[in-house]
């Protein structure tokens, strides 16, 4: 069997992906694409890295099975990949990690990041913080009020937050004008991306940096039942913690890997972020071309969900490649579903998911009720929902 | 030849730099955009850059962000600023257009299709801002087999050995961008800029063309001393933003005005 070897040397996954961006840029994106090449199989690096996420970021994070929710869900076992339990409560930090040291490497004293529910801001402030970086975080104004906890976390660690008023003043709208601040300032400054989209080289990097999720819980798997799940699920927006499951597994045979989009209010409806799962056409947009959330005019359109971290009207390319290529499966789940899932493990597990998480919590409870009860799905925490306790009290009335 | 290059060839005879207005299609509403086209021309423009509205310009500063805004609050998208190159054409076969964007409107319609109705409304230059040489091999062809210039941007930082590749893909001309940074950033340094030139004079013999950064008289004279055209973009969207449906046209015939007597007076040092 072939091995799964992907993308190409620019960064190609078969038509998606690439580097769609303009020439003031490219200089930029070439030195990055040389300094990782050098650094990605550096044993030297590499083994910074893994110290980095041992002692600071606290991995490997365990597998945990939930025992009592696949009880009551009825069917399969349910095992929970606990990305939620990481220093800064979420998948995010591993990979800022990795692209911090790099910016060391390169001798830039300035890091900036876009974000949406603002884990990846947070997760860049305290590395920033702790490398002496100086942090700037582009974040949408909508999401600055619907994420005001992660806001003053990132201000108390240091960084300036920079709200964006263009467009839909969201995550896609962060992302432009941190690509704008990196062109301006290229000289001194690293981007660091959150997630698996962007210009090459950032969807390798960073899924390679998040891949220690899956290479742990492979590990884990074996030892905790003998053998691998039957299927993988993770939420997916820009879809890095999916990434990051994902690819260790792309190679193994017999295990389905399950990619959540978020519906919203209903796939019918217009009103959601999910691109794969409704066949948007492909386009180019953040420098890759993948597929994208439309108008007939090749405008981008406003998106819509509960989640910030999922309000994203593309995808990371090398998902488009996977649902092209059927090695993954992308699925929908409502606003709605996504908050029953979320309550279901709290009062049964003593877990408090994010929201983007809770989308493929949804999915994999879907899922259990038609599988037999030795049958096995590893979903990816991804997140903790401590930062979401203000859009779940407005859902429910509550005044906090 | 192509009209872009036929207005090249003209001004080289006169010793002259030819001035390139940018204004963003529909902006500030679709109903002033051909009036404004034919202002441009009236006043001293010798090509125009037209941009066509994205969603997400993500190469563009405030100022033209905010025109690509007000565009599409009118729904002005690719279909429809073909249609007002269309109208302009009626009465002007003359001035070359250059349409500016990005890469996604192109990309729903599809690279052939866009060229096919480009050429229909006879457009005669394309930029697309984020499609590099690498990643737009079958786009360029399309074009050029329609005789309509692909325009490619070069950077402060483009390396010699790029500036090549550039050029083996680019005609009509190559659009020079003065400064690191989004679109109506800070002023230029003309004496880099001057260099930046010159060394990019050697490996081609296309048209350099300067742009990012030239805001008034003193500055479009000067780049107009050592390139072959000078587009002035932010400026003249900022002038559209501050005016009123009243003064828009007097107002951009003015700026138009000053900016020709500038280009007019350099004294040629190519």
């Amino acid at each position: 069997m072939q091995l799964y070897d992907m993308p190409d040397a620019r960064g190609h996954f078969g038509q998606f992906g690439g580097t769609f961006v303009a020439e003031t840029l490219v200089e930029a994106l070439d030195e990055l694409r040389m300094m990782y090449e050098k650094y990605r199989h550096d044993p030297v690096f590499l083994a910074e890295f893994a110290h980095d996420l041992k002692h600071f970021v606290g991995r490997p994070s365990p597998v945990y099975h939930a025992k009592r929710w696949s009880d009551k869900v009825g069917g399969a076992q349910i095992y929970l990949k606990r990305e939620d339990l990481n220093h800064t409560g979420a998948h995010k930090i591993n990979n800022t990690v990795g692209q911090a040291l790099l910016a060391k490497r390169m001798g830039k004293p300035r890091v900036i990041a876009e974000t949406g529910a603002g884990q990846h801001g947070v997760a860049t402030a305290t590395i920033a913080a702790r490398m002496g970086l100086e942090c700037v975080v582009y974040m949408g104004s909508e999401d600055i009020k619907r994420q005001a906890p992660n806001v003053f976390r990132m201000k108390l660690l240091g960084a300036t937050v920079v709200p964006v008023e263009s467009g839909s003043k969201t995550l896609k709208d962060a992302l432009n004008e941190a690509m704008r601040d990196w062109v301006t300032n290229v000289h001194n400054t690293f981007y660091i991306i959150g997630t698996v989209a962007g210009p090459h080289p950032y969807p390798m990097m960073v899924r390679d940096f998040q891949a220690v999720i899956g290479v742990e819980a492979k590990i884990q798997m074996q030892e905790m039942v003998g053998r691998q799940p039957d299927a993988v699920i993770a939420c997916v927006g820009g879809g890095s913690n999916a990434m990051g499951i994902f690819y260790p597994y792309i190679d193994v045979p017999n295990v389905r890997l399950i990619g959540v989009e978020a519906a919203g209010h209903g796939l019918e409806t217009g009103m959601h972020a999910a691109p794969l799962t409704t066949n948007s056409p492909v386009g180019v947009l953040h420098g890759n071309r993948t597929y994208l959330m439309q108008d007939a005019d090749g405008n981008i359109i406003e998106t819509h969900s509960v989640s910030a971290g999922l309000d994203y009207p593309g995808v990371g390319p090398e998902h488009a490649w996977l649902k092209d290529i059927k090695r993954a499966e992308y699925v929908g789940i409502t606003d709605d579903e996504a908050m029953t899932a979320f309550h279901s493990l709290c009062r049964t597990e003593g877990i408090i998911p994010a929201l983007e998480s809770s989308h493929a919590l949804a999915h994999a409870e879907k899922m259990a009720k038609t599988m037999r009860k030795d049958e096995i799905i590893l979903v990816n925490l991804s997140g903790r929902g401590d930062k979401d306790i203000n859009t779940v009290a407005k859902l429910a009335n509550i005044t906090l | 030849m192509s009209r872009i290059q036929t207005t090249f060839a003209a001004l080289k005879q006169q010793g002259k730099t030819a001035l390139i207005p940018y204004i963003t299609a529909g902006d500030p509403h679709p109903k002033h955009t051909v009036d404004l086209l034919h202002t441009l021309v009236k006043n001293g423009a010798d090509m125009i850059e037209l941009g066509v509205p994205f969603s997400d310009p993500m190469a563009d500063g405030p100022v033209i962000q905010r025109a690509s805004e007000r565009a599409l609050m009118h729904k002005v998208g690719l279909t429809a600023v073909l249609e007002m190159v269309k109208t302009f054409r009626l009465t002007n076969q003359t001035t070359p257009i250059i349409l500016m964007g990005y890469a996604n409107p192109i990309e729903a319609i599809g690279p052939k299709a866009f060229a096919d109705r480009a050429k229909a409304a006879d457009v005669d230059g394309v930029i697309t801002v984020d499609y590099p040489p690498e990643e737009c091999g079958e786009f360029v062809q399309e074009l050029r087999s329609r005789d309509i210039d692909p325009i490619f941007l070069l950077s402060p930082t483009t390396e010699p050995k790029r500036v090549d590749l550039i050029v083996s893909q680019a005609s009509g001309f190559v659009y020079y961008v003065s400064l690191k940074g989004v679109t109506g950033a800070a002023n230029l340094d003309i004496i880099e800029v001057s260099e930046r030139v010159a060394a990019i004079r050697k490996q081609t013999n296309l048209p350099v063309g300067v742009g990012f950064g030239i805001r008034d008289a003193v500055t479009a004279k000067a780049t107009a001393a050592i390139a072959d055209a000078v587009v002035v973009g932010s400026r003249m969207v900022q002038l559209i933003e501050a005016s009123t449906d009243d003064n828009l046209l007097s107002n951009v015939a003015a700026l138009m005005t000053e900016l020709k007597t500038a280009v007019d007076s350099a004294t040629k040092s190519i």
